[in-house]
């Protein structure tokens, strides 16, 4: 590593997006308000006032006009970023689709918080993991400098594989808790991060008469179009990877890739989970292993592309315990993720903290010993 | 650069790999184009590009569906110019009604038995201009010099410039393809449709909308109507009270023309 | 990557197939008749008549699909509808 200084702080998880998106030196950002994600923006447009970053930063009336905007901009060449949770994320879900269709390389973080009804501002999962199918990388940081790094991290995954990256982060429990980090010096994101090409997905400026998204004359072309989206997000999972671990070269931490591994090479259970709460997971998989119970886990960084390799790798445990903390009326999200690799047999998928119940390290080990109990299914806490 | 949303402007430009468009352009979603051609505007303006975000948008994907985003662009003044082409009804799923169709025409959504839409139309021009928007036109497919006069001064004026252009549709309205042009010129020469426009706090009428300012100048409504088979089952009183409110638009023109002449 | 990322579209004449052949009637110019003032160039939807003043009119008929505004809007009706023979 260079000998440059990083500056040690505290911050909010959201406050922690909003310097990693300054840092990155975005053209264009759109956004509109909503709770928990909102001090991202209110920072970015105070950076963009205050003149600290050079951007256009567009109020827009409401999160799909975000989306939208952020799309016309990054298809005209500028790198850009949105931010938003629950609701304004389903506000948007037309665009979702359109953007990843038109390989459109935007970042947004998803401030993950409940979907109404009831109205609750608190976090689930449910929000993020619902435009998993949506063509768009969709991630999630389980700590304030994982949501840093994953933030530049996922610019140069997006505009590395013209795919959207979607930067999750647990509302409240990352979003408004203030916790310290490493902010790198400028030059190295610099270096890290490389001005994006304006000519892809494709030049789109005065002069150069190309059309994007006009009906095809076969449908054959529009299924070639699809299936070369599928194969971004294969060739993806190399490139998390590469990215991950230069950046760690370069800015001094990294995470694994897709996945992040604690005590799996022996352990005869794993636990699997994603997002915030895996820090309290991780507590109470290290105190069972001191009781003597031989447990690892699994830490999911990326749903979308999904780490099928890496679960796959859990294989030679004989019971494999997901925690979801969303739920479906066909149980919870990830437990059938992990069970479409692993069998239906191997894996007891438990759906808790929904809605934002408050869920400790003494409740996942509980949880864990009434899954072992239930064998394989869904088990609602 | 183009943005077009869901429209029968994004089936005119033909089958892909071919393009019928000569200038760049963005399919976008239908509720979508002001706000992707803010951010096209914004990108350019950052990247040093010089060039215009142009939309071009029907009736639908602008009075309507994409109503948010085209006031949310013209409340921010942010510098695309927006054409809405309005053949007063969803046209390209096959003549439902929209809020640009007007009072007692037959939709498929309005049948005429039910005696057509209930309701007016909407002028979403004059409610451009109440956003104060910088410039602000009406125009007609039957002028087509006028509208290129109007597109080449909007293109010069930084911020949100908007113009809402008449366009018949022949299967949408029933009449033959060969009166297109002579439907747009009736509804002017009739004075259902006024040309004016808004540049710089100056408000004033286009010809040959001027003359149609004295109101016996103006051809009977029948003339325009009876061209169209959507306004075949309409009473005498109905085209009475039809005349009543294009009088109506004619008193606000006017007041407007005079509180904001030159 | 050789390929392009998404399927982008060219500028390209008949982009809608060739129109012309959903024509029923078709614009016949009477030269000895037309003033050249290139009215039905201005107002033709479909482009498909080259006009240059001093050389008079002439219709691309693979693409023109016969709609008579021209016909129509000919000052000295110097177009006329002729049914298409099948």
């Amino acid at each position: 590593m260079r000998q440059l200084a990083s500056l040690k702080t505290a911050l909010t998880g959201n406050y922690a997006v909003a310097y990693a998106v300054k840092m990155a030196k975005p053209h264009v950002i759109a956004a509109y308000p909503i709770t928990p994600q909102t001090t991202i923006v209110e920072k970015l447009s105070e950076f963009v006032a205050k003149g600290e970053l050079r951007a256009s930063f567009v109020n827009v009336e409401s999160e799909f006009s975000a989306l939208a905007t952020v799309y016309g901009a990054s298809m005209a060449g500028a790198r850009a970023f949105t931010a938003t949770s629950s609701h304004g994320l389903f506000y948007m879900y037309e665009m979702l689709w359109w953007a990843a269709g038109s390989r459109a390389p935007i970042v947004m973080a998803v401030v993950t918080r409940t979907v109404g009804p009831p109205w609750n501002i608190h976090d689930e999962h449910n929000d993020i993991l619902a435009i998993r199918d949506s063509g768009w990388a969709v991630a999630m940081a389980s700590s304030v400098q994982e949501a840093f790094d994953l933030t530049v991290q996922a610019f140069r995954l997006a505009e590395k594989a013209y795919i959207p990256v979607a930067v999750g982060l647990d509302g409240f429990v990352l979003s408004h808790t203030v916790e310290t980090l490493e902010l790198p010096p400028q030059e190295l994101v610099d270096e890290f991060l490389p001005p994006r090409s304006p000519n892809a997905p494709m030049p789109l400026r005065p002069g150069l008469p190309l059309t994007f998204g006009n009906i095809p004359s076969d449908d054959r072309i529009h299924a070639e179009h699809l299936k070369r989206i599928y194969w971004a997000h294969q060739e993806a999972k190399k490139a998390i990877k590469e990215i991950d671990a230069e950046y760690g070269k370069l800015l001094g931490r990294s995470y694994g890739g897709l996945v992040e591994r604690r005590w799996l090479e022996d352990a005869k259970y794993a636990v699997v989970c994603m997002g915030a709460w895996c820090g309290d997971a991780e507590a109470a998989v290290e105190s069972l292993r001191r009781e003597g119970v031989p447990v690892g886990l699994m830490r999911l960084r990326f749903i979308r592309p999904f780490p099928d390799e890496e679960v796959a790798e859990l294989e030679a445990a004989e019971k494999v315990v997901v925690f979801d903390r969303d739920i479906t009326p066909a149980g919870g999200v990830l437990g059938r993720e992990v069970a479409s690799v692993l069998g239906r047999d191997k894996v007891v998928d438990v759906v808790a903290g929904i809605a934002g119940v408050d869920f400790k390290a003494s409740d996942f080990k509980a949880a864990f010993r009434k899954a072992l109990e239930a064998e394989k299914g869904v088990v609602l806490i | 650069m183009l943005s077009i949303p869901a429209s029968c402007a994004s089936v005119v430009q033909g089958l892909g790999p071919k393009s019928g468009i000569g200038m760049p352009l963005l399919n976008v979603p239908f509720a979508s184009a002001a706000s992707v051609a803010t951010g096209i505007a914004e990108a350019f303006k950052q990247l040093g590009v010089k060039g215009r975000a142009v939309v071009w948008a029907g009736d639908g994907g602008t009075a309507d569906i994409g109503f948010a985003a085209v006031s949310a662009a013209a409340e921010r003044n942010s510098d695309v110019l927006y054409v809405m082409y309005d053949n007063e009804a969803y046209m390209n799923t096959g003549i439902q009604r929209s809020s640009e169709t007007p009072k007692y025409a037959w939709t498929t959504t309005t049948p005429a038995y039910a005696g057509g839409k209930k309701e007016q139309k909407k002028d979403v021009a004059l409610i451009m201009l109440a956003h104060g928007a910088p410039y602000v036109a009406t125009a007609n497919i039957a002028y087509p010099q006028d509208l290129y006069r109007k597109l080449k001064r909007a293109a010069e004026i930084e911020g949100f410039k908007f113009i809402h252009l008449f366009a018949p549709c022949p299967p949408g309205w029933s009449f033959d393809p060969s009166l297109t042009v002579e439907v747009a010129r009736k509804a002017v020469e009739t004075g259902y449709w006024i040309l004016w426009e808004y540049d710089d706090g100056v408000f004033k009428l286009n010809p040959p909308s001027t003359i149609y300012a004295d109101k016996s100048k103006r051809r009977p409504l029948k003339e325009y109507l009876k061209l169209q088979g959507r306004f075949a089952h309409l009473t005498d009183e109905q085209i009475a009270e039809l005349e009543k409110e294009i009088d109506k638009r004619w008193d606000t023109v006017l007041k407007l023309a005079k509180a904001f002449g030159k | 990557m050789g390929l392009e990322l998404i399927p982008i579209s060219r500028p390209a004449p008949g982009s809608g197939g060739l129109t012309g052949t959903w024509r029923t009637l078709k614009p016949l110019v009477d030269l000895a008749k037309c003033i050249d003032c290139g009215i039905c160039w201005l107002y033709c939807p479909e482009a498909v008549i080259d006009w240059e003043k001093g050389k008079k009119i002439s219709i691309d008929y693979a693409y023109c699909k016969g709609c008579g505004i021209c016909a129509h809007e000919c000052p000295v009706k110097a177009i006329e509808m002729a049914p298409e023979e099948t």
